[in-house]
């Protein structure tokens, strides 16, 4: 196979970039580039390199253009780059934009059947025989377009400097230790890589070198770290309806409670999970289950929040724990299912019907997934109100690295629960009175051996005693008193966390999956002489602090991502002094958010 | 828990009087179906001796729906949404597969907005007594058809009605339900041995009971009065309910009883009338009800039985203790275990 030599080479004197740049890889989905591109990735992690990985993907099954990209960064920042240094061309349908969009003096790396004009003289180009070696590889006729893709990470681990030992166990995680298809794999990277070795002149200066930062460090999706987070919550009954980006909550749900929740002595499953007929039965069945004293759960996307408002408004008033995961995807409709948004706040937040305001839990890393995992039953319970958590598709379904979970570090808080026992003593009980004053009454669990245990739970109006009543004073005191309860809501949610920079007139505010485009643009914006304050919202209510920070300084800054501002009109609302003060800067085009996007935004409202 | 001193006078198995098996007085109207069947109910489970802490009441919306607080009020009851009771009861009673559940929906609650979660049910047999209340008409919107009107009925307000009626019957049969039974409110004798034998049922129980709506469908002509039910209710088999600990004392003639064994030992003891039908017999039962609708018969009786399914909380192997009731040690895993997990994913 010829060098490359067609193509001006680059100065291959410039200074070498370590562990600082993207990698772009242009695939069809379904053709298996998965497996290459979480190996790639995991492999960088395991070199000590701090990394993060997003799958651009169609809502297709296979055949579409779909993209991956990889970033390094000595400095630890995750957030996506709009442009790669690398691009890895594998899909000939996109093969011209993917040759434009190499950031200057970079490399592009393509299939070599893919013939269109290479005509940048800054790029490096390396063509790759992928078909050829897939071919002449693998006898499997079926398996040779997967491991085809192994054939760019061999070469770009001969290019870059990767070690193939932690790609060979970097395939051992994603094969979960199953020996043959690591084999089949890495029998074609190491081809690939001694055939790189052979046949490419290196011409571009981009390496990995080993380094320490994620020693301490593991990597994790959002949805699997949902799951995990929702089992050591106790997580005993789940019901779910598949919907893209929900969809691998459930599966690790699926995967993880057979490990971890069978009883040592009779071998029976202390949870049980039903896939849905639709949403609305899945979250019927939670309700019907934390109304029963389990926790219980869903996982879902926004068109499923939308079929199970109905629910919602019920167990808001009829004061039911529940737990909702809304793996946030764009809107409106069926949206783009594949593409991340921050687009359900205000729908989650007001979902059901008359007046309701629920508690929405906001996660900012793979780390708080697991934490709002377990600590949304605790909030549930306590609360006996349906919990949202608003994790997106960029969060729940990519990679990322984080520090290790800790063990929930408070014993689980099952919520005002009164024993046949405590129903004897008290002579009887009023299921909706506010006994403690934080609006929050006694219930009993059906089941609970007293005569006078039992009430009637309805969604229509009711006295204390549980009892019908159309009466407009019932109505009122417990309206009155679900207002009592969001206050008691507001101060037993996560608390925003505040980073406020002394004499800053700028602040910034964000949540969820945007948190790592956030503060690598408050470096760049500090070295463009703007420091900014920033405070991430972790739940909704808002708290009270919440109006001192946007109070303290002059310009706020609300970067979220949707196209009408949603959390800047709650914050608004609940800031209304100084409504004027917060500025929307919203990003709404499917892709994960940006630190360049923001900084930019930004220093053009300021000018 | 309070005890009771001594058994209070007419007191049942476990100690309790009807009076203990009372809900609150009905709000619907004067003569109406459905407080025959709540009646019925009690009486089901006054003589059962089944203890009403142990029992959940369900229901969805409509005036049917309404019924559960007219009945047990030492049981939980949940009044869910439209159509949607199905799902809650599922949640609840693998919550807490201990219990009992009897649910009370309506034709339309049922046969339109919940026929999807009604078949699912079924589908999945979760162990619970599902009552439909059945007068093809919705009440509390004041008229209108429901999807089991018949065709061709006129109706003072909703006007006349083209569309066929679905069979709730023939739904459940083919959505694998064990146990499906017709009856009308007007025929208690018949009624409260249905409800005993549904509650020995371990998966769904479906009793499609004709329950005239005094207001809006009771007119002569109409399959779901009183009138015409009277007249035209055809038993398909007369039939003794025995509880487990009981003796048979049928005075049926040998040859024309059946028995069929319930999973909790109890046993139904069918006298077959003259069409002599099989109720084991799942394709005998499709065309029975097929040839009645052919015939406009309105036949009564257990219509369709098997009791060997698998209910829900089989199929999901639970175990003894309800899950709901599992405590934290048990249901939160150990500490050692999630720094295993974290060590997989470095």
């Amino acid at each position: 196979m010829a060098l490359a030599e067609a193509h001006a080479a680059p100065a291959a004197e410039r200074p070498p970039v370590v562990n600082d740049f993207s990698i772009t890889v242009a695939t069809k989905n379904g053709s298996g580039s998965q497996t290459a591109n979480t190996a790639l990735l995991r492999a960088l992690f395991k070199m000590g390199i701090p990394v993060s990985g997003k799958n651009l993907f169609p809502s297709n099954i296979q055949g579409q253009p779909t993209w991956y990209t990889i970033r390094l960064s000595r400095d630890g920042f995750v957030a996506r780059r709009p442009r790669a240094e690398i691009v890895v061309a594998m899909n000939l349908a996109t093969a011209i934009e993917d040759h434009t969009t190499v950031e200057p003096g970079g490399v592009f790396m393509y299939a070599d059947e893919i013939k269109i004009p290479l005509n940048r003289a800054d790029l490096s180009y390396y063509p790759i025989p992928a078909k050829k070696l897939a071919t002449e590889n693998e006898s499997d006729p079926k398996l040779r377009a997967y491991v085809a893709n192994m054939v760019y990470v061999g070469a770009l681990a001969h290019l870059l400097g990767i070690n193939l030992d932690e790609l060979e166990s970097a395939l051992m995680f994603h094969f979960r230790g199953k020996r043959k298809p690591v084999d089949i794999n890495m029998k074609v990277v190491r081809l690939a890589a001694e055939w790189a070795a052979a046949n490419l002149a290196k011409t571009d200066p981009f390496r990995v070198e080993r380094m320490t930062a994620t020693d301490e460090m593991m990597m994790i999706d959002g949805n699997t770290a949902a799951a995990l987070g929702a089992i050591y919550g106790g997580v005993t009954f789940a019901s779910w309806y598949p919907i893209t980006p929900a969809t691998s909550l459930a599966d690790a749900l699926n995967e993880y409670l057979p490990q971890l929740r069978i009883d040592p002595e009779t071998k029976a499953p202390t949870y049980a999970i039903i896939q849905a007929e639709d949403e609305l039965a899945a979250l019927g069945m939670v309700i019907g289950a934390g109304w029963a004293g389990a926790r219980s759960m869903t996982s879902t996307s926004g068109p499923g929040i939308s079929l199970m408002t109905e629910f919602v408004g019920l167990g808001y008033f009829a004061e039911i724990p529940a737990v909702i995961w809304d793996v946030q995807r764009m809107g409106p409709s069926t949206g783009l299912p594949t593409r991340v948004s921050q687009g359900d706040i205000i729908a989650a937040y007001w979902a059901g019907h008359g007046d309701s305001k629920h508690v929405c839990l906001l996660p900012g890393s793979v780390y708080e997934c697991f934490e709002f995992g377990w600590r949304a039953f605790d909030l549930a319970e306590r609360l006996q109100t349906p919990v949202f958590v608003l994790s997106d598709l960029d969060l729940g379904m990519n990679q990322w690295m984080t520090k290790p979970f800790d063990y929930p570090d408070q014993p689980m808080d099952r919520g005002k629960v009164l024993s046949a026992q405590d129903v004897d003593r008290l002579g009887g009980f009023a299921r909706y009175k506010d006994v403690d004053g934080d609006g929050i009454g006694w219930r009993t669990l059906p089941g609970t051996d007293h005569p006078l245990a039992a009430y009637f739970t309805r969604g229509t109006g009711h006295n204390e005693r549980a009892g019908y009543s159309e009466r407009p004073d019932d109505w009122e005191k417990n309206m009155a008193r679900l207002a009592r309860k969001l206050e008691t809501a507001r101060r037993l949610v996560p608390r925003p966390a505040e980073d406020r920079v002394a004499g800053a007139e700028v602040a910034l505010i964000g949540f969820g999956s945007t948190e790592p485009a956030i503060e690598e643009a408050r470096v760049r914006l500090k070295k463009q002489g703007l420091q900014a304050s920033y405070l991430r919202l972790r739940a909704l209510p808002l708290a009270d602090s919440v109006k001192d920070f946007v109070a303290a300084h002059q310009r706020v800054y609300v970067v979220e991502m949707n196209a009408e501002g949603q959390m800047c009109q709650l914050l608004r609302l609940h800031a209304l002094e100084h409504a004027t003060r917060l500025i929307p800067c919203n990003y709404s085009d499917g892709l994960p958010l940006t630190a360049r996007w923001i900084t930019e935004a930004i220093l053009e409202k300021e000018r | 828990m309070a005890t009771v001193a001594a058994p209070p006078r007419g007191a049942n198995l476990i100690g309790l009087a009807k009076a203990d098996y009372k809900g609150l007085e009905s709000t619907l109207c004067n003569g109406c179906g459905h407080d025959s069947i709540s009646s019925q109910i009690i009486n089901a489970c006054y003589e059962l001796g089944i203890k009403p802490e142990g029992l959940v009441k369900f229901s969805g919306i409509g005036c049917s729906s309404k019924s559960p607080a007219y009945f047990m009020s030492r049981s939980f009851g949940f009044n869910a949404l439209h159509g949607r009771m199905p799902s809650i009861a599922t949640g609840a009673l693998i919550a807490n597969h201990t219990l009992q559940g009897i649910g009370v929906s309506g034709d339309g609650d049922t046969g339109s907005i919940g026929i999807g979660q009604f078949k699912h049910l079924l589908r999945r047999n979760l162990r619970m007594v599902y009552i439909v209340e059945n007068n093809g008409v919705y009440g509390l919107t004041k008229g209108q058809f429901s999807a089991t009107a018949d065709v061709g009925q006129e109706l003072k307000y909703a006007g006349r009605n083209d569309l066929l009626p679905i069979d709730l019957c023939l739904e459940a049969i083919a959505s694998g339900c064990g146990f499906v039974a017709r009856s009308f409110a007007g025929d208690p004798k018949q009624v409260v041995p249905l409800i005993k034998a549904a509650l020995s049922h371990r998966g769904t129980a479906v009793l499609d009971i004709i329950s005239p709506c005094v207001t809006f469908n009771n007119r002569d002509e109409s399959t779901k009065s009183y009138s015409w039910g009277r007249a035209h209710d055809e038993r398909i088999n007369d039939f003794t309910y025995v509880a487990s600990q009981d003796e048979i004392t049928v005075d049926y003639e040998p040859g024309e009883v059946k028995e069929v064994t319930m999973h909790d030992g109890a046993k139904i003891v069918l006298k077959k009338l003259d069409n002599s039908h099989d109720p084991t017999d799942k394709l005998a039962a499709l065309r029975l009800l097929e040839e009645a609708r052919e015939k406009q018969q309105f036949i009564t009786g257990l219509i369709y039985v098997n009791s060997q399914s698998q209910s829900l909380a089989e199929q999901q192997r639970l175990g003894e203790a309800p899950l709901s009731r599992l405590p934290e040690a048990t249901i939160r895993p150990s500490p050692e275990s999630l720094v295993k997990i974290i060590e997989s994913m470095r």
